[in-house]
């Protein structure tokens, strides 16, 4: 059994305002094994983003310890400075790649910011770049790129800092629907292959079957986990597409559907129909 | 552009789509031009009319001709250019201080959110003060000199400076500061990185503003203080009549902000 990279111990956290208090995470606990993919999927407004906030050190939890045990380093608890622990990397919702930057510009952010301007890292970037079909659109400002590839220029500056987990926001969520498939299939070979540790926050249980090894399922808000069910498509290949037809996929389907209905009180999918596959 | 269009009448080519297009869009900016001189020119005989058929009392109201007159005599004497440079130089130093006065005050308060929750309703009170109306008290308290001109300049300009390079700064999206941080980055960087940068039309807009307002604020502060400058012109030409010689001067002046 590998060890595991990242580890939350009883993770508490409520937001407060003069309403009064909202508890957004209660208990929560589950370790991540070097190289998984781990999807996280929920009601909307549980409490998933705070997760990943938390787990980044973006913000200190209330209750609990986050540990990366083979780092041996206190990742929750460092004085709050508000700042990512440079070993992950976590991409947001939306690209944000800054408009009066360049693409190669706006790629070296992270490095320029981490004071890691060097030349074995640019010509990472550079590679990067060429591997992502972004090469000849290094020089253009990101509004004359379309939003997959700007998704894409936002992987690349995470991918440069060279992070060994990578949080992911529900990135994706802002692409119409053929571009997500390309980027997701893009984002899951590059974390494949680069053997990087990967937790994806998503609504979209498709993209959670299709792309992860295991899916954590959160209850509504006050968050915990509900269930954490393994996947296994016997599928060759490691593509999103491919997994979709997996024999098994309908299956985990229904059941991520049943666990999240539950919660949010959705109808049952039978009375109105399939949910888009 | 003239040339053009004559060669193609002398070669009788046809005209493509786009040259139809350039050449209605030159008529349309000569038109705007000659009907913007037209109503000058106008404005200006009728005025001269007026004072030549006795309809106006050319001694309140001036005439054109008088104005040329008196404006050449300046000229040939120099106290127009000594006037105007003096008036440039006090200018220049109210919007250069209100420029970097203004961005230290902007960039405390976005650093603070504390700072600028207590300061915010000073800073609306001070901006609405009538500040020509303060004139007087920078006289009693800087003297007559050049510096009650340029702080009378900067008074005009800095409050609404300060509230406008804030509200730019805070309209950054606070996503993109986000990132600033998922990146490994402090609040220093996100200034620096995001908030600086993307503020710039803001601040390039302000810029023009206050250079405005501090000239209107210097004009102010000669108007009450100053024995030169073109303040001091104005006010001492309508004392003895010549006051739109100063007004004319003032929007020779003014113009080139518009």
């Amino acid at each position: 059994m590998t060890q595991p990279i990242l580890e939350l111990n009883d993770i508490c956290y409520s937001y407060h305002s003069l309403k009064g208090e909202t508890d957004a995470l209660s208990h929560i606990s589950f370790q991540v094994k070097k190289g998984e993919f781990l999807a996280i999927v929920g009601p909307s407004g549980c409490g998933k983003s705070t997760l990943l906030s938390i787990i980044s050190g973006l913000i200190v939890p209330e209750g609990g310890e986050i540990r990366f045990p083979q780092n041996n380093e206190e990742g929750g608890n460092m004085q709050s400075q508000a700042k990512c622990s440079p070993r992950i990397g976590y991409m947001l919702q939306h690209d944000h790649l800054l408009e009066w930057r360049t693409i190669y510009k706006n790629i070296i952010l992270g490095l320029e910011i981490n004071h890691q301007v060097t030349p074995e890292k640019t010509a990472r970037a550079i590679e990067l770049l060429k591997d992502y079909g972004l090469y000849k659109f290094k020089d253009k400002k990101p509004g004359e790129l379309s939003g997959g590839m700007k998704q894409r220029a936002a992987l690349i500056r995470t991918l440069v800092l060279d992070p060994e987990i990578l949080l992911l926001d529900e990135p994706f969520s802002a692409l119409d629907y053929q571009t997500r498939l390309s980027v997701s299939s893009d984002i899951c070979s590059i974390i494949r292959s680069a053997k990087k540790t990967a937790i994806l926050v998503t609504h979209d249980l498709s993209e959670a079957i299709s792309l992860a090894d295991r899916i954590l399922v959160l209850s509504k808000r006050p968050a915990t986990i509900k269930c954490d069910i393994p996947i296994h498509l016997t599928v060759t290949g490691t593509s999103p597409l491919a997994s979709r037809n997996a024999p098994e996929y309908q299956g985990y389907f229904n059941q991520l559907w049943k666990e999240i209905s539950d919660e949010s009180h959705i109808p049952n999918p039978s009375d109105d129909g399939c949910p888009a596959k | 552009m003239k040339a053009i269009y004559r060669t193609h009448r002398m070669t009788d080519a046809p005209l493509s789509k786009q040259e139809i297009f350039e050449r209605t869009h030159q008529r349309h900016h000569r038109m705007v031009a000659f009907i913007r001189l037209l109503i000058l020119i106008l404005f200006l005989s009728l005025w001269e009319f007026s004072a030549q058929m006795g309809y106006i009392d050319s001694f309140f109201f001036s005439s054109p001709s008088q104005v040329a007159l008196c404006f050449a005599g300046m000229i040939k004497d120099g106290t127009f250019f000594i006037n105007t440079g003096i008036t440039l130089l006090e200018t220049i130093a109210s919007f250069l201080l209100v420029f970097v006065i203004g961005m230290l005050f902007a960039t405390l308060l976005w650093y603070s959110d504390k700072c600028a929750e207590i300061l915010e309703p000073y800073l609306v009170i001070l901006n609405s003060l009538p500040k020509s109306a303060l004139a007087p008290l920078f006289i009693v308290w800087l003297g007559t000199g050049i510096n009650t001109i340029i702080v009378a300049g900067i008074s005009v300009a800095i409050f609404g400076s300060i509230i406008n390079l804030y509200t730019g700064f805070r309209q950054i999206d606070e996503e993109k500061i986000k990132l600033i941080y998922t990146l490994g980055g402090r609040k220093q960087t996100a200034f620096l990185k995001v908030v600086l940068p993307g503020s710039i039309p803001t601040i390039l807009s302000n810029m023009k503003v206050n250079i405005g307002l501090a000239l209107v604020g210097v004009i102010i502060g000669e108007f009450l203080a100053a024995r030169r400058g073109l303040g001091y012109l104005i006010i001492y030409g309508s004392q003895v009549f010549k006051w739109w010689a100063g007004m004319i001067e003032m929007s020779i002046r003014i113009y080139p902000y518009k």
